[in-house]
Protein backbone atom coordinates (compact mmCIF):
# COMPACT_ATOMS: atom_id res chain seq x y z
CA UNK A 1 0.00 0.00 0.00
CA UNK A 2 0.70 3.85 -0.51
CA UNK A 3 1.61 6.29 1.66
CA UNK A 4 0.51 9.96 0.81
CA UNK A 5 1.28 12.99 2.22
CA UNK A 6 -0.07 16.08 1.74
CA UNK A 7 1.34 19.56 3.49
CA UNK A 8 -0.11 22.73 4.40
CA UNK A 9 1.96 25.64 5.22
CA UNK A 10 0.69 28.76 7.84
CA UNK A 11 3.75 30.51 8.08
CA UNK A 12 5.42 28.48 11.33
CA UNK A 13 2.96 26.46 11.83
CA UNK A 14 2.99 23.26 9.20
CA UNK A 15 0.47 20.67 9.22
CA UNK A 16 1.45 17.45 7.39
CA UNK A 17 -1.24 14.83 6.79
CA UNK A 18 -0.11 11.43 6.27
CA UNK A 19 -2.82 8.71 4.79
CA UNK A 20 -2.08 4.83 3.46
CA UNK A 21 0.43 2.43 5.49
CA UNK A 22 4.50 3.47 6.87
CA UNK A 23 6.29 0.56 6.44
CA UNK A 24 9.99 -0.03 5.08
CA UNK A 25 8.79 0.95 1.73
CA UNK A 26 7.05 4.60 1.97
CA UNK A 27 9.54 5.31 5.39
CA UNK A 28 11.96 7.04 2.67
CA UNK A 29 9.13 9.01 1.30
CA UNK A 30 8.06 10.12 4.75
CA UNK A 31 11.50 11.14 6.03
CA UNK A 32 12.42 13.43 3.15
CA UNK A 33 9.29 15.21 3.56
CA UNK A 34 8.76 15.82 7.46
CA UNK A 35 12.81 15.92 8.49
CA UNK A 36 12.95 19.33 6.10
CA UNK A 37 10.23 20.34 8.41
CA UNK A 38 11.82 19.85 11.79
CA UNK A 39 14.97 21.72 10.25
CA UNK A 40 13.31 25.48 10.68
CA UNK A 41 13.88 27.00 13.80
CA UNK A 42 10.64 27.83 15.63
CA UNK A 43 8.56 26.23 13.60
CA UNK A 44 5.40 23.80 15.01
CA UNK A 45 4.83 20.98 13.04
CA UNK A 46 1.65 19.05 12.81
CA UNK A 47 2.11 15.45 12.03
CA UNK A 48 -1.67 14.47 11.24
CA UNK A 49 -2.00 10.62 11.46
CA UNK A 50 -5.70 10.37 11.08
CA UNK A 51 -5.30 8.31 7.76
CA UNK A 52 -2.55 6.27 8.70
CA UNK A 53 -4.03 2.73 9.03
CA UNK A 54 -0.57 0.46 9.79
CA UNK A 55 2.70 2.08 11.47
CA UNK A 56 5.75 -0.66 11.64
CA UNK A 57 8.52 0.09 13.81
CA UNK A 58 10.72 1.12 10.75
CA UNK A 59 8.09 4.21 11.25
CA UNK A 60 9.38 5.17 14.36
CA UNK A 61 12.81 5.45 13.67
CA UNK A 62 11.86 8.30 11.36
CA UNK A 63 10.06 10.55 14.39
CA UNK A 64 12.82 9.56 16.35
CA UNK A 65 15.02 11.74 14.24
CA UNK A 66 12.90 13.90 13.68
CA UNK A 67 12.48 14.20 17.79
CA UNK A 68 16.05 15.05 18.05
CA UNK A 69 16.04 17.56 14.88
CA UNK A 70 13.09 19.16 16.85
CA UNK A 71 15.62 19.58 19.57
CA UNK A 72 18.91 20.69 17.47
CA UNK A 73 16.84 22.95 15.11
CA UNK A 74 14.42 24.36 18.37
CA UNK A 75 11.28 23.61 16.48
CA UNK A 76 8.49 21.22 17.57
CA UNK A 77 6.77 18.42 16.45
CA UNK A 78 3.13 17.14 17.63
CA UNK A 79 1.93 14.23 16.49
CA UNK A 80 -2.07 13.68 16.21
CA UNK A 81 -4.44 11.33 15.84
CA UNK A 82 -3.09 8.23 16.51
CA UNK A 83 -5.78 5.52 16.45
CA UNK A 84 -5.00 2.09 18.65
CA UNK A 85 -2.79 0.02 16.82
CA UNK A 86 -0.51 2.60 15.70
CA UNK A 87 -0.51 4.42 19.33
CA UNK A 88 0.44 0.98 20.66
CA UNK A 89 3.79 1.20 18.73
CA UNK A 90 4.58 4.50 20.14
CA UNK A 91 3.54 3.40 23.72
CA UNK A 92 5.26 0.37 23.65
CA UNK A 93 8.39 2.11 22.72
CA UNK A 94 8.10 4.15 25.59
CA UNK A 95 8.09 7.13 23.01
CA UNK A 96 4.48 7.82 23.95
CA UNK A 97 6.25 9.81 27.01
CA UNK A 98 9.05 11.49 25.53
CA UNK A 99 6.98 12.98 22.63
CA UNK A 100 3.85 15.50 22.03
CA UNK A 101 1.31 12.72 21.07
CA UNK A 102 -2.35 13.00 20.71
CA UNK A 103 -4.75 9.74 20.45
CA UNK A 104 -7.52 10.02 18.07
CA UNK A 105 -9.85 12.48 18.02
CA UNK A 106 -13.09 9.78 17.69
CA UNK A 107 -11.92 7.89 20.58
CA UNK A 108 -11.11 10.87 23.02
CA UNK A 109 -14.80 11.60 22.24
CA UNK A 110 -16.28 8.89 23.25
CA UNK B 1 30.47 -16.20 -30.52
CA UNK B 2 31.58 -15.81 -34.21
CA UNK B 3 30.64 -19.94 -34.75
CA UNK B 4 26.87 -19.16 -33.38
CA UNK B 5 26.77 -16.51 -35.98
CA UNK B 6 28.45 -18.33 -39.09
CA UNK B 7 26.63 -21.64 -38.13
CA UNK B 8 23.23 -19.69 -38.85
CA UNK B 9 24.29 -17.11 -41.73
CA UNK B 10 22.72 -20.15 -44.22
CA UNK B 11 19.65 -20.46 -42.16
CA UNK B 12 18.55 -17.16 -41.33
CA UNK B 13 18.84 -16.48 -44.99
CA UNK B 14 16.27 -18.86 -45.97
CA UNK B 15 14.38 -17.30 -43.24
CA UNK B 16 14.50 -14.12 -44.44
CA UNK B 17 14.08 -15.25 -48.10
CA UNK B 18 10.56 -16.59 -47.24
CA UNK B 19 9.39 -14.46 -45.24
CA UNK B 20 10.09 -11.67 -48.13
CA UNK B 21 8.59 -13.83 -51.02
CA UNK B 22 5.49 -15.05 -48.52
CA UNK B 23 5.49 -13.13 -45.29
CA UNK B 24 4.90 -16.42 -43.42
CA UNK B 25 4.23 -17.06 -39.74
CA UNK B 26 6.26 -20.24 -39.71
CA UNK B 27 9.48 -17.74 -40.67
CA UNK B 28 8.92 -15.34 -38.39
CA UNK B 29 8.39 -17.95 -35.54
CA UNK B 30 12.08 -19.54 -36.91
CA UNK B 31 13.89 -16.11 -36.77
CA UNK B 32 12.23 -15.83 -33.08
CA UNK B 33 13.82 -19.11 -31.99
CA UNK B 34 16.82 -17.67 -33.91
CA UNK B 35 17.03 -14.65 -31.57
CA UNK B 36 16.42 -16.31 -28.17
CA UNK B 37 19.61 -18.60 -28.94
CA UNK B 38 21.79 -15.26 -29.84
CA UNK B 39 20.68 -14.13 -27.06
CA UNK B 40 21.66 -17.13 -24.77
CA UNK B 41 24.79 -17.23 -25.98
CA UNK B 42 25.45 -13.39 -25.76
CA UNK B 43 25.33 -12.37 -29.16
CA UNK B 44 25.57 -8.35 -29.50
CA UNK B 45 22.80 -6.43 -31.58
CA UNK B 46 24.96 -5.24 -34.53
CA UNK B 47 26.19 -8.53 -34.88
CA UNK B 48 22.58 -9.33 -35.88
CA UNK B 49 22.74 -6.11 -37.84
CA UNK B 50 25.72 -7.51 -39.77
CA UNK B 51 24.00 -10.82 -40.15
CA UNK B 52 21.40 -9.47 -42.07
CA UNK B 53 23.29 -7.60 -44.66
CA UNK B 54 25.15 -10.38 -45.47
CA UNK B 55 22.44 -12.26 -45.85
CA UNK B 56 20.19 -9.60 -48.00
CA UNK B 57 23.77 -8.98 -50.38
CA UNK B 58 23.60 -13.33 -51.06
CA UNK B 59 19.79 -12.86 -51.81
CA UNK B 60 20.21 -10.03 -53.86
CA UNK B 61 23.00 -8.86 -55.52
CA UNK B 62 22.22 -6.20 -57.01
CA UNK B 63 21.01 -4.58 -54.24
CA UNK B 64 20.61 -0.32 -54.11
CA UNK B 65 23.82 1.59 -53.12
CA UNK B 66 21.66 3.58 -50.91
CA UNK B 67 19.78 0.35 -49.03
CA UNK B 68 23.71 -0.43 -48.54
CA UNK B 69 24.54 2.25 -47.08
CA UNK B 70 21.24 2.63 -45.01
CA UNK B 71 22.48 -0.74 -43.30
CA UNK B 72 25.85 0.31 -42.46
CA UNK B 73 24.19 3.35 -40.78
CA UNK B 74 21.91 0.94 -38.69
CA UNK B 75 24.90 -0.99 -37.94
CA UNK B 76 26.11 1.99 -35.88
CA UNK B 77 22.87 2.94 -34.22
CA UNK B 78 23.02 -0.53 -32.85
CA UNK B 79 26.56 -0.37 -30.85
CA UNK B 80 26.12 1.14 -27.94
CA UNK B 81 22.59 -1.09 -27.61
CA UNK B 82 25.57 -3.68 -27.53
CA UNK B 83 27.84 -2.17 -24.91
CA UNK B 84 25.13 -1.72 -23.03
CA UNK B 85 23.98 -5.49 -22.66
CA UNK B 86 27.90 -5.85 -21.81
CA UNK B 87 27.04 -4.02 -19.15
CA UNK B 88 23.98 -5.63 -17.81
CA UNK B 89 26.68 -9.01 -18.23
CA UNK B 90 28.74 -7.38 -15.96
CA UNK B 91 26.15 -6.38 -13.37
CA UNK B 92 24.57 -9.91 -13.04
CA UNK B 93 28.06 -11.37 -11.94
CA UNK B 94 28.66 -8.64 -9.57
CA UNK B 95 25.14 -9.11 -8.51
CA UNK B 96 26.17 -12.73 -8.10
CA UNK B 97 29.48 -11.87 -6.37
CA UNK B 98 27.57 -9.43 -3.90
CA UNK B 99 25.22 -12.17 -3.26
CA UNK B 100 27.62 -15.03 -2.32
CA UNK B 101 29.36 -11.98 -0.20
CA UNK B 102 26.11 -11.50 1.50
CA UNK B 103 25.67 -14.87 2.35
CA UNK B 104 29.37 -15.34 4.23
CA UNK B 105 28.61 -12.05 5.74
CA UNK B 106 25.40 -13.42 6.94
CA UNK B 107 27.36 -17.02 8.31
CA UNK B 108 29.97 -15.14 10.21
CA UNK B 109 26.72 -13.27 11.87
CA UNK B 110 25.29 -16.41 13.04
CA UNK B 111 29.03 -17.67 14.59
CA UNK B 112 29.67 -14.08 16.05
CA UNK B 113 25.96 -14.14 17.54
CA UNK B 114 25.90 -18.24 18.68
CA UNK B 115 24.41 -18.64 22.01
CA UNK B 116 24.23 -22.12 23.25
CA UNK B 117 21.25 -22.63 25.16
CA UNK B 118 22.74 -23.32 29.40
CA UNK B 119 21.16 -26.13 31.31
CA UNK B 120 19.87 -24.35 34.31
CA UNK B 121 18.38 -26.76 37.34
CA UNK B 122 14.83 -26.90 37.52
CA UNK B 123 14.22 -24.50 34.37
CA UNK B 124 13.25 -25.59 30.45
CA UNK B 125 14.24 -23.27 28.05
CA UNK B 126 13.03 -22.92 23.91
CA UNK B 127 14.47 -20.46 21.74
CA UNK B 128 13.75 -19.71 18.30
CA UNK B 129 14.77 -16.92 16.10
CA UNK B 130 14.64 -17.20 12.08
CA UNK B 131 14.96 -13.87 9.85
CA UNK B 132 12.84 -12.81 7.03
CA UNK B 133 15.58 -12.06 4.71
CA UNK B 134 19.00 -12.87 5.10
CA UNK B 135 20.23 -11.67 7.81
CA UNK B 136 18.40 -11.78 10.89
CA UNK B 137 17.48 -7.96 13.36
CA UNK B 138 16.25 -9.96 16.32
CA UNK B 139 19.03 -11.47 18.65
CA UNK B 140 19.03 -13.49 21.79
CA UNK B 141 21.79 -14.49 24.01
CA UNK B 142 21.92 -16.61 27.18
CA UNK B 143 24.74 -16.53 29.80
CA UNK B 144 25.25 -18.49 33.05
CA UNK B 145 26.74 -17.15 36.03
CA UNK B 146 28.75 -18.63 38.47
CA UNK B 147 26.24 -19.21 41.38
CA UNK B 148 23.66 -21.16 39.05
CA UNK B 149 21.59 -18.08 37.47
CA UNK B 150 20.62 -17.41 34.10
CA UNK B 151 21.47 -14.51 32.20
CA UNK B 152 19.00 -13.83 29.04
CA UNK B 153 18.69 -11.28 26.39
CA UNK B 154 15.92 -10.63 23.71
CA UNK B 155 16.33 -8.01 21.50
CA UNK B 156 15.05 -6.46 17.80
CA UNK B 157 16.94 -3.99 15.85
CA UNK B 158 14.68 -1.32 14.41
CA UNK B 159 15.79 -0.29 11.17
CA UNK B 160 16.01 -3.31 8.34
CA UNK B 161 18.54 -5.48 6.65
CA UNK B 162 22.41 -5.54 7.02
CA UNK B 163 23.54 -2.30 8.81
CA UNK B 164 20.75 -2.77 11.64
CA UNK B 165 21.64 -6.54 11.81
CA UNK B 166 25.58 -5.83 12.01
CA UNK B 167 24.65 -3.56 15.04
CA UNK B 168 24.01 -6.55 17.32
CA UNK B 169 27.23 -8.06 16.93
CA UNK B 170 28.11 -4.43 19.32
CA UNK B 171 25.50 -5.11 21.28
CA UNK B 172 26.59 -8.82 22.18
CA UNK B 173 30.40 -7.56 22.80
CA UNK B 174 29.04 -5.36 25.19
CA UNK B 175 27.36 -7.86 27.05
CA UNK B 176 29.76 -9.97 27.36
CA UNK B 177 32.26 -7.43 28.59
CA UNK B 178 30.17 -6.62 31.75
CA UNK B 179 31.46 -7.98 34.90
CA UNK B 180 29.20 -10.88 36.46
CA UNK B 181 28.20 -8.89 39.73
CA UNK B 182 26.91 -5.39 37.74
CA UNK B 183 24.35 -7.96 35.78
CA UNK B 184 21.28 -6.81 37.12
CA UNK B 185 18.84 -5.83 34.30
CA UNK B 186 18.36 -2.18 35.11
CA UNK B 187 21.85 -1.49 34.88
CA UNK B 188 22.91 -3.68 31.93
CA UNK B 189 20.12 -1.65 29.73
CA UNK B 190 21.22 1.84 31.14
CA UNK B 191 24.87 0.72 29.71
CA UNK B 192 23.74 -0.47 26.28
CA UNK B 193 21.72 2.80 26.00
CA UNK B 194 24.85 4.62 25.99
CA UNK B 195 26.44 2.08 24.00
CA UNK B 196 23.89 2.28 21.46
CA UNK B 197 23.23 6.25 21.67
CA UNK B 198 26.62 7.00 21.05
CA UNK B 199 27.43 4.47 18.03
CA UNK B 200 24.06 3.61 15.95
CA UNK B 201 22.85 6.01 13.44
CA UNK B 202 19.67 8.25 14.42
CA UNK B 203 17.22 6.37 12.26
CA UNK B 204 18.19 3.15 13.81
CA UNK B 205 17.26 2.20 17.79
CA UNK B 206 17.08 -1.14 18.97
CA UNK B 207 14.32 -2.59 21.84
CA UNK B 208 15.04 -5.18 24.06
CA UNK B 209 14.14 -7.42 27.48
CA UNK B 210 17.22 -8.13 29.77
CA UNK B 211 15.91 -11.21 32.06
CA UNK B 212 17.77 -13.10 35.06
CA UNK B 213 16.18 -15.85 36.92
CA UNK B 214 17.69 -17.53 40.23
CA UNK B 215 16.65 -20.99 40.30
CA UNK B 216 17.39 -20.56 44.03
CA UNK B 217 14.32 -17.81 44.75
CA UNK B 218 12.69 -19.58 41.58
CA UNK B 219 12.83 -15.21 41.33
CA UNK B 220 13.00 -13.74 37.79
CA UNK B 221 13.90 -10.47 37.67
CA UNK B 222 13.86 -8.08 34.51
CA UNK B 223 13.86 -4.79 32.62
CA UNK B 224 12.55 -3.54 29.30
CA UNK B 225 13.81 -1.29 26.74
CA UNK B 226 10.51 -0.55 24.96
CA UNK B 227 10.18 -4.19 23.82
CA UNK B 228 6.86 -6.08 22.86
CA UNK B 229 5.75 -7.41 26.09
CA UNK B 230 6.23 -10.75 27.44
CA UNK B 231 3.63 -13.22 29.01
CA UNK B 232 3.98 -15.17 32.65
CA UNK B 233 1.49 -18.11 32.20
CA UNK B 234 0.25 -19.44 35.29
CA UNK B 235 -0.10 -22.63 35.25
CA UNK B 236 -2.39 -22.97 38.69
CA UNK B 237 -5.05 -21.28 36.47
CA UNK B 238 -4.12 -22.06 32.83
CA UNK B 239 -3.83 -18.24 32.42
CA UNK B 240 -1.23 -15.49 30.87
CA UNK B 241 -1.02 -12.23 32.23
CA UNK B 242 0.75 -9.75 30.24
CA UNK B 243 4.11 -8.58 31.87
CA UNK B 244 3.09 -4.56 31.63
CA UNK B 245 6.84 -3.00 31.58
CA UNK B 246 8.13 0.71 31.06
CA UNK B 247 11.43 1.75 29.67
CA UNK B 248 12.36 3.86 26.82
CA UNK B 249 14.17 2.11 23.76
CA UNK B 250 18.31 1.78 23.37
CA UNK B 251 19.32 4.61 21.68
CA UNK B 252 17.19 7.20 21.90
CA UNK B 253 18.30 9.56 24.46
CA UNK B 254 21.47 9.94 26.32
CA UNK B 255 20.49 9.23 29.71
CA UNK B 256 17.85 7.23 30.83
CA UNK B 257 16.89 5.01 33.81
CA UNK B 258 15.12 1.76 33.31
CA UNK B 259 12.90 0.29 36.11
CA UNK B 260 13.16 -3.35 37.16
CA UNK B 261 10.40 -5.88 37.78
CA UNK B 262 10.23 -9.29 39.10
CA UNK B 263 8.16 -12.38 39.15
CA UNK B 264 8.11 -15.59 41.10
CA UNK B 265 7.78 -18.93 38.73
CA UNK B 266 5.48 -21.62 40.20
CA UNK B 267 5.74 -25.48 39.08
CA UNK B 268 4.68 -25.68 35.42
CA UNK B 269 4.68 -21.81 34.91
CA UNK B 270 6.21 -20.09 32.05
CA UNK B 271 7.68 -16.64 30.88
CA UNK B 272 7.08 -16.20 27.10
CA UNK B 273 9.24 -12.99 25.26
CA UNK B 274 9.22 -12.39 21.66
CA UNK B 275 9.87 -10.20 19.44
CA UNK B 276 7.20 -8.10 17.57
CA UNK B 277 7.64 -9.86 14.13
CA UNK B 278 5.21 -12.06 15.48
CA UNK B 279 2.37 -9.33 16.91
CA UNK B 280 3.14 -7.39 13.73
CA UNK B 281 2.75 -10.80 11.97
CA UNK B 282 -0.46 -10.18 8.92
CA UNK B 283 -2.49 -12.61 7.13
CA UNK B 284 -3.46 -10.66 3.73
CA UNK B 285 -5.37 -7.86 5.58
CA UNK B 286 -5.81 -9.23 8.60
CA UNK B 287 -3.34 -8.65 12.03
CA UNK B 288 -2.40 -11.17 13.96
CA UNK B 289 -3.57 -10.69 17.33
CA UNK B 290 -1.65 -11.60 20.58
CA UNK B 291 -4.45 -13.94 21.66
CA UNK B 292 -3.89 -16.18 18.81
CA UNK B 293 -0.55 -16.44 19.86
CA UNK B 294 -1.41 -17.51 23.39
CA UNK B 295 -3.55 -20.13 22.21
CA UNK B 296 -1.43 -21.38 19.75
CA UNK B 297 1.28 -21.80 22.99
CA UNK B 298 -1.72 -23.24 25.10
CA UNK B 299 -2.33 -25.97 22.74
CA UNK B 300 1.18 -26.97 22.79
CA UNK B 301 2.03 -26.64 26.51
CA UNK B 302 2.38 -30.19 27.19
CA UNK B 303 5.53 -30.04 24.96
CA UNK B 304 8.93 -29.25 25.94
CA UNK B 305 10.21 -25.29 25.59
CA UNK B 306 11.62 -25.63 22.65
CA UNK B 307 8.83 -27.66 20.69
CA UNK B 308 5.83 -25.52 21.89
CA UNK B 309 8.28 -22.53 20.00
CA UNK B 310 9.25 -24.58 17.16
CA UNK B 311 5.45 -25.00 17.15
CA UNK B 312 4.56 -21.48 17.31
CA UNK B 313 7.27 -20.78 14.04
CA UNK B 314 5.45 -23.35 12.14
CA UNK B 315 2.59 -21.76 12.70
CA UNK B 316 3.27 -18.19 11.79
CA UNK B 317 5.30 -19.37 9.19
CA UNK B 318 1.89 -21.53 7.44
CA UNK B 319 -0.33 -18.32 8.33
CA UNK B 320 2.43 -15.82 5.93
CA UNK B 321 2.75 -18.66 3.58
CA UNK B 322 6.16 -19.47 4.61
CA UNK B 323 7.14 -15.61 3.42
CA UNK B 324 8.03 -14.30 6.67
CA UNK B 325 7.77 -10.25 7.01
CA UNK B 326 9.21 -9.60 9.57
CA UNK B 327 12.31 -11.83 11.34
CA UNK B 328 10.47 -13.95 14.45
CA UNK B 329 12.08 -14.81 17.58
CA UNK B 330 10.67 -16.80 20.65
CA UNK B 331 11.76 -17.95 23.90
CA UNK B 332 10.05 -19.55 26.33
CA UNK B 333 11.54 -20.25 29.96
CA UNK B 334 9.54 -22.99 31.82
CA UNK B 335 9.79 -23.60 35.80
CA UNK B 336 9.83 -27.59 35.54
CA UNK B 337 9.59 -28.90 39.38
Amino acid sequence: MELSIDLVEKSNHLIIRLSGEIDAYTVPKLKESLLPLTQKSGSVVEVDMESVSYMDSTGLGVFISALKSTKENDSHMKIMNLNDRVYRVFKITGLDEIMDIGRSNKVERK
Amino acid sequence: MRKVIDSNIENYKNLLKSYIETQDERSLYGVEMMSKSFLKNNILPEEIVNLHIQALEDLYPDLSEEIKHSMNFLLEAMISYGLKHQEIQTLREQQIALKSEISVAASMQDTFLKTDIPTIEGLDIGAISAPAHQMNGDYYHFVKGKNGTLGMAIADVIGKGIPAALSMSMIKYAIDSYPEESMEPNVILENLNRVVERNVDPNMFITMIYAQYSPAYNKLRFSSAGHEPGFHYYAKDNRFEELKTKGLALGVLADVEYQEYELKMEKGDMVIFLTDGVTESREEDRFVEVEEVLDVIRKYKTYSAQEIVNHVYKYFERLQDFQLRDDFTMIILRKEV
